[in-house]
Formats: structure tokens, sequence, C-alpha cells
């Protein structure tokens, strides 16, 4: 067996590799390329970078290397954030090498991956990076020359002097420009003087990616490597009472066999600390196969958890999050919220009179939704790699917030802040279950067990049944109407296990004079987490299904009848604290009116469905055309209209957009994860279901408003109207409302 | 532990594992070849996918000692060579496909067992073919494009 392992203390490498049009080019591949007989140079990463500042490094023969902040999990960081640094540094795009920057948050300013706002954090600080380091490039190569700045330009890496038009690289004035003062104002380009941002640039490490290179963590290997796995109960609600680890012990590779406790007792979880399970068995051995058939011969017994509160400082500050006791089942839950929805609850947001606003009405229509647990399933299960020694505490993690873990890990490993070191993985996939990194902390543990470095798999039953998960929701919107078919009041009550999905400041709020908003949530013992566009995700769909059955209770069109209560709000606001722009929500809605060609269907079988929302700082809407397939629903076309600011990477962009449009379709219709006695009945992919190729539009045409407001996110925002596009477009399909998601579960239930 | 003699990519490559041991986690953690992804186990995601005698399989199925002679195709071993890529992988580049990427390379691995056995499959032809290859992402559009765009240029 060849050994190619190189030691993770070393730095990065850099790999020469060939474009495909032909050209060389840098490729960075940060963790060492495992593959035997690849021709690779192996240059030490660290030789001859000259550091301009945290994002920038260039050599003397001006190979110029920008990295990005972002953990990436898929929403191509990796290319839109250096493309704004380089915007205003103006070094040769095609040439620029790209590198994941490892966790050091006070240089990077901000390393957040989540909540869609990668593009609005980086806006302003990357595009002032690339201009700082300009101007001291340029004020090196002034000097030089011994010329005002003002004679000089900047072109594609190069300082050009215009009037004698010599030429100097950025590298060959990059040492002397490193030892400048740096400047205390630049200026920055505005939108209509872009070249790089704006237009569409591919995946700056899609080769990498597509030929397979040591890119995620679950590829990450070293010398002297272990693999370990966790065992958890096989229920929530249930917990560890004994283990025997002897038959375990004897399997083939098998080092160590041991439990041990995640956090300490009393540990105050941070805002993103969730976890599972607090005590878990560690499976330790030489390979992953071994590790998988030794955790079989592992005897444990299993004990009911008694009710406990675990302290929490998050957001609204220091509280008890209460666990019950007991083995939660999805038909309880159901039951109950539908109980809590009868109930007074709290008061989110009242406007006008809307008691009065009901008891004067001429109709009065009320509908619920509802929506089960989702498991996230990102591609690649969680893993994290540890090697925890006497100096330091060394990751290779996948996590979307890495700063957020740090007083977790140093708390619970009792090792100092200074000792902590972690490179941040390319994630397959992440949609919110990579903010919560328990698994670090695992990871930890066991490697400061084992003494060794160790990289933790979870495998997919693990991860599924392990998770941390989207929550069940539970909707009621009643809409008073008077005799001339104005909506008059609009009562809203959200809740569920264990948070509620109100947003009481969202449209249609401000639009209805007479507005009751109420909000409850119950505790469960099941863990739940952020979620692409968390509680957005089931808020939009009830609301957007609720506005599509009033518009035809009214007799409006649907699109229409949202742009007119826009118009309302636009123009007499209700209440106070809407959290929408109006005027960029019509934009949205007006641009797929026309798009879409709304009004006449795509192919003469298709029936249409709209929706529209506003989170994460973005605008989206989206029309859907859906057909019937052997009686199945099938989206075979979607048009999208989306506003969030101005678009850096067209390309990148419109294939989040797609990407969100098919999550959103796959979830809407198929997604769902059922508890029985506290247990997940999807344990992995065969029974879980994931939308598939041949589930997959035809076709997702994505427009984009142009404007020049300052660029938001795309991650989220395209996700959570898609269910109701198409809860609405079904309706037209076959003549039947759907309420609670996975809406196919809810047609064939009707159907049977 | 046992020892198997395994051609791949063109190489014989040697190991002394357990012969219930599945070919993909031979492949990822004795040969270090990790292009080849783990993402169920269980057959039902397709991450794991390599070609045995030029056809698609799921490796996390394959016990290594059912490879025997038969030889195997990984990710690492489709490119032209080692300046230039397959023309799937090309035209995975071309048309940006690739979101978080984890998948990808299993879902290259059959779109290039599809093109060979059918250098100009229909659309039905595609989503039959690769409806076994999961993308959390939600690439499939541009998956498909890029295989019709393979088939297009061969045509040429």
């Amino acid at each position: 067996m060849e050994k190619a392992n190189k030691n993770q203390s070393r730095r990065s490498f850099l790999k020469v590799t060939s474009l495909t049009g032909g050209g060389m080019m840098i490729g960075i591949s940060w963790f060492a390329n495992l593959i035997p007989n690849e021709a690779m140079a192996h240059v030490a990463d660290n030789n001859n970078w000259v550091q301009l500042n945290g994002f920038i490094q260039i050599t003397p023969d001006n190979q110029v290397k920008i990295f990005n902040p972002n953990p990436e999990f898929g929403t191509n960081v990796m290319t839109s954030l250096p493309m704004m640094v380089n915007e205003e540094l103006e070094a040769d795009w095609s040439k620029v090498i790209v590198e994941m920057g490892d966790y050091d948050t006070p240089r990077f300013k901000s390393q957040f991956t989540g909540g869609s706002r990668a593009m609005a954090m980086a806006w302003m600080p990357l595009r002032t990076a690339g201009a700082t380091a300009r101007l001291m490039l340029m004020q090196a190569a002034a000097n030089q020359w011994g010329v005002p700045l003002i004679e000089l330009r900047t072109e594609k890496g190069e300082i050009v002097h215009i009037n004698s038009g010599k030429r100097l690289t950025y590298g060959a004035v990059a040492t002397a420009a490193a030892k400048l003062p740096k400047p205390e104002k630049v200026a920055l380009k505005k939108p209509g003087e872009f070249s790089l941002l704006g237009t569409p640039q591919k995946n700056k490490v899609g080769k990498e990616i597509l030929s397979g290179q040591s890119l995620f963590t679950m590829d990450y290997q070293v010398e002297g490597m272990l693999i370990a796995m966790v065992i958890h109960p096989p229920a929530f609600g249930m917990q560890l009472k004994s283990l025997d680890a002897s038959e375990a012990l004897k399997m083939p590779g098998i080092k160590d066999v041991f439990e041990f406790q995640v956090y300490k007792d009393g540990y105050v979880k941070a805002g993103f600390d969730t976890r599972t399970f607090n005590k878990l068995i560690a499976v330790v051995g030489n390979s992953t196969w071994e590790v998988m058939n030794a955790r079989k011969k592992v005897v444990a017994e299993w004990e009911p958890i008694q009710t406990t509160k675990e302290p929490v400082m998050a957001r609204g500050g220091r509280r008890d999050e209460m666990i019950p006791a007991g083995l939660e089942s999805t038909d309880e839950h159901l039951r109950q919220m539908h109980e809590m929805q009868k109930k007074p609850m709290r008061v989110a947001r009242k406007d006008g009179d809307p008691e009065a606003a009901f008891k004067n009405a001429n109709r009065v229509i009320e509908r619920t939704y509802t929506a089960p647990f989702l498991a996230h399933n990102p591609m690649e299960p969680i893993s994290c790699f540890a090697h925890i020694t006497d100096e330091k505490a060394f990751f290779v993690a996948p996590i979307q917030i890495p700063e957020m873990m740090k007083q977790n890990i140093v708390a619970n490993l009792d090792i100092k802040p200074e000792q902590l070191e972690m490179k941040l993985a390319r994630m397959g996939g992440g949609f919110g279950r990579r903010a919560y990194g328990h698994y670090i902390v695992e990871a930890g543990h066991i490697s400061k067990k084992v003494k060794a470095p160790v990289k933790l798999i979870y495998t997919r039953e693990d991860d599924m049944t392990n998770g941390i998960y989207r929550p069940t929701y539970i909707m009621t919107y009643k809409a008073a109407i008077d005799e001339n078919n104005n909506v008059t009041a609009l009562h809203v009550i959200g809740g569920g296990f264990p948070e509620s999905p109100l947003h009481e400041n969202r449209f249609p709020a401000g639009a209805i004079d007479n507005y009751l908003a109420e909000s409850w949530e119950l505790p469960t013992n099941i863990t739940i987490g952020a979620y692409r566009a968390p509680r957005s995700n089931f808020n939009a769909s009830a609301e957007q299904s609720f506005l599509d059955e009033l518009a035809e209770a009214v007799g409006k069109d649907p699109l229409d009848f949202r742009i007119d209560l826009l118009k309302k709000a636009k123009a007499n606001p209700v209440g106070k604290n809407n959290d929408y722009d109006a005027s960029r929500y019509i934009g949205v809605l007006e641009l797929l009116k026309e798009k879409s060609n709304w009004g006449s269907p795509a192919t003469k079988n298709a029936k249409r469905g709209v929706s529209a929302y506003f989170c994460h700082a973005s605008y989206a809407a989206h029309v859907v055309d859906v057909t019937m397939k052997n009686g199945q629903p099938y989206v075979e076309k979607v048009v999208t209209a989306m506003d969030c600011g101005f678009v850096v990477n067209p390309e990148g962009a419109k294939n989040m957009v797609e990407g969100a449009v098919i999550d959103g379709i796959g979830n809407a219709l198929y997604g769902e994860l059922v508890l029985e006695k506290g247990a997940t009945q999807q344990k992995n992919l065969n029974n879980y279901r994931i939308i598939r190729h041949r589930e997959a539009p035809k076709k997702i045409e994505v427009h984009f408003v142009q404007n020049n407001i300052d660029p938001t996110g795309l991650g989220e925002p395209p996700f959570p109207p898609v269910f109701a596009a198409v809860a609405n477009a079904l309706y037209k399909a076959i003549g039947k409302r759907l309420y609670h998601q996975p809406y196919i579960k809810e047609l064939n239930k009707q159907k049977a | 532990m046992a020892k198997f003699q395994l051609k791949i990519n063109g190489k014989q490559l040697s190991v002394d594992v357990d012969p219930s041991t599945p070919l993909l986690w031979v492949l990822r953690d004795h040969l270090h070849l990790v292009g080849t992804k783990y993402g169920c186990g269980a057959g039902a995601c397709g991450a794991c996918a390599v070609h045995l005698n030029g056809n698609a399989l799921r490796s996390c199925q394959l016990p290594v000692s059912a490879v025997g002679t038969q030889a195997i195709t990984t990710i690492e071993g489709i490119a032209i060579s080692e300046t230039e890529m397959h023309p799937v992988q090309k035209a995975w580049l071309e048309l940006d496909v690739a979101q978080c990427g984890y998948c990808q390379t299993g879902q290259i691995m059959s779109a290039v067992a599809l093109l060979k056995r059918n250098p100009n499959p229909s659309e039905t032809d595609i989503e039959a073919a690769m409806t076994g290859n999961i993308c959390r992402c939600g690439t499939y559009i541009r998956i498909k494009a890029a295989i019709q765009h393979v088939a297009k240029s061969s045509k040429k």
C-alpha cells in the first residue's frame, strides 16, 4: 500500500494544473492531495507570499491569492467573495488563486455562513480590502518611479504609468507596498464602474471538485489517523444506562470503545450549541469498515430520561430550556398542535379592532396548515477531524460559523483559546445543520481519550436519527370578508414544537386594517435547529396558500390580489414594524407576471400556481406549472423573479435559485421525518424521500430585478415561497386544496 | 484479513483487508482515492458510483472479495490525460453544475457510463439513468444540460 498521506500540520500545497481551455493556471488544494502518482509541484505555500492584508497575498512573480473568509457549503462563496476583493484589486481574475481561509475571525472580520448573509456582510470589507491593497501597490510603484499617484492606473495585475506606458507587475512592488502605511480611506467603485462584479463567473474550484480531490472533511487523512463513530440512544427521550464493550473490543482493528459526555454538567449552551444526546459511546479503530462492524457488537442498555432543564444563553438572555421526559410521536404532536390552536395565545401583534371586524364579517374563511419535522440530510454526513495534543487542539471541521463554537470547544475540552486551530473544510451541504458543531466537541473528546488524530464519521443513519431538525409547525389563518368582498381582518395563530413559525410583522401585516397575530410553543425532547430559511420555510407556505384561497374567495386573480394588497401597504401602511419594502415586493411580482406570461400555462396540460415571499433581506416570487403524471403531481416548469439587490455573480446566483426551487419542490411534496416512540421512522435515504432527477422540473427560468441596491443573499429567500406555489398549482390541477405537508402524502391519503 | 490484487484506473494495486469490506472503503480508507464518496452506504444515493468493467455500480454495495479481476475505474481515472479532463467533466465545468459538489463525482461516473452505452440519450433516458444519484443541492437541471451538451458535442 502506498503511503501518500501528508501531515496535517504542513501548510497548503500548490498544484500546477491546466485549464481545459488551454493555458496554465495554479489551482489550489489546501488539503494534501492523496492521489498517488499525480503530477504535483509541491511548493510550500508561505514561502514567497507577501501579505498585503488579511485577504490578499502576492508573490514577487505576480501570483495573486485571495482568501475566501466564509466557510463554503455550496453557495459558491469561494468565487463570489473573492470576486468582490478582485473588483477593486484589479488583478487578472483568470489567474487569481482562491484559497479557503482558516478559522481566524479577527483577521477576516466575519466568517459566517448562514442567514443568507455572506453577500451583505462581505460587500464593504472585501471591496475595501481590495481597494486598499491596490492603492498600496500603486503608491509603491509611484515611489519607485518618482511620479505622482494620479499618473497611474492598474490593469490585470499591473501598474501602468499612463504617460510613458511603463509597467510594473503587482508582484514587483508587493514587498515595498506591504511596508507602506495602510491608507485610512479608499474610494470604492460604483456599480456602473464594475468590470468583474455582475458578470457570470464559473466556480473557481470547479476542477478540484469534479476531479474528486480531497476537499471535504470526510476525505481528510493523515498518518496514524483513527476512525471513530458514535452510538447514540435509539430514540429521543432515552439515555445511556450501561455499556458492555467487551465483544466490540475484540473485533479486528478496534482501538477503544468507551462512553463519554459531550458537554459538562451545567454547561451554559450558546445559540448554536444544540446537541442531541449528551452521553455517547465512541467506537474507535483503524478503518471505517472495522469500526462499522465493531459497533454492531456493542451492547448498551438504554433508559428513559427524566424531565430536565438545561441552561441556555442565547437571543433574549439566559433561560432554562425544558427537555421533557417521554417518547414522542408525530401523531401526538399533531393532536396537541391542533388542540393548542383552539386556545387564545400570546399576542404578538394587533392592529385595529379585529374582534369587531370578525363580528361584522359577511363571511369568514379559516384554514389550518401543518408541516412535519425535516432532516437536513446534507450529502456529506456529519464528520470532523480532531487531533488534540498537549500543545494544541487541531480540527478540520465542516462548520458554518466557527467563531460561535469557540467558547464551547474551549470550555468542554478544557483547552486554552490560543491552542485552538481549525481548518474549514468544504462542506458537502449544510442547510443549517452544520451551524451546530457539537460534533467538533465529540471528535475532540475522542482524540483526547485515544491520544491520536481521529476522524469522527456519522453514518447516514447516525446523521438522520441524531439530527437537529426543522421543527414541526402549525398555523391557522382566519380572514373576515365584508359584503363588498373586502378583506377586513386577518387572524393568524402559529405554533410548534419547540418554536413558533410566526413572523408577525411580515406581509400581509401592514396591508390589513384589523390584524391579530398570536404565537405559542410547546417543549419537546426532539432537537431542532435552523433549516434553510428557518420558520419562514413553513410560514410562507401557510401564508401564501391562504392568500391564494382568499383571492379566489373575493374573486380576484391571485397575483393581482397580492399586488393590490402590497399597493395598499405601500400607500398607507397599517401598524408599525412592517419588515418588508412594499415597493420591492411589488417589483418582483410585476417582473414575475411579465416573465411568466401569467395567465397562460406553458403547456396545455399544465396548471399554474403563484407565490411570493420576503425573508433574509431578499424578495422571491415563483410561478410553477404542474401536470399530473400517473396520478402524481409533477412540477414541469418554474419561472422565478428575485430581488436580491445587485447580483454579484449571475451564474452562481442562478444556480443557487434553481437549487432552492428544486429543494422546495422536493420538501413540499415528499419531505418528512416521522417520529414514533421517540424514534425517527426514516433512517436512511431509501425511505427519507429527497427529490430525484426524474422529479425535477424540466426548466427553471430565473429573472433578477435589475438594481444597484447593495447585494443580499440567495441561499434561503427563494426556498420558502416554493411550497405554496406548488400547493396553489396543485389545487388548479386536482381541484382540492392541500394543507398538510408533505403534499403527496395528503394527496394520496385523500385518494385512498 | 486477506490480500486482494485490484485493477484500478489501469494500475494493479494490492490491499490487505477483511474480504467483506465494501469497495467504497477500500478505495477511500486504504487506497486514498477519496473522489468516490460515502453518502448512505445503502445503495440509495449514488455518491459512491464507480465503474466495474465500464458499467456504473455502487461501490458501497460491492464487497472487495467480489471484484476479482474486473477492471475498476474511479473518478480519479477518467481524465483523458494528466492535463485534460474527461469530456463529461469539461461539460460539468462549462455549465457550472456544482454547488456543494459532494455528489458530483458520483453523478459524473453515472453520466460517463450512460453516454458510453447510449451516446445520444433522450431526456427520459437521462432521467432514468441518473435518478439513482441524489443531489441534495438540486443541480439536476444543470446535470441534464451537461449530459446533453456532451451528447451534442460528440455528434459534431
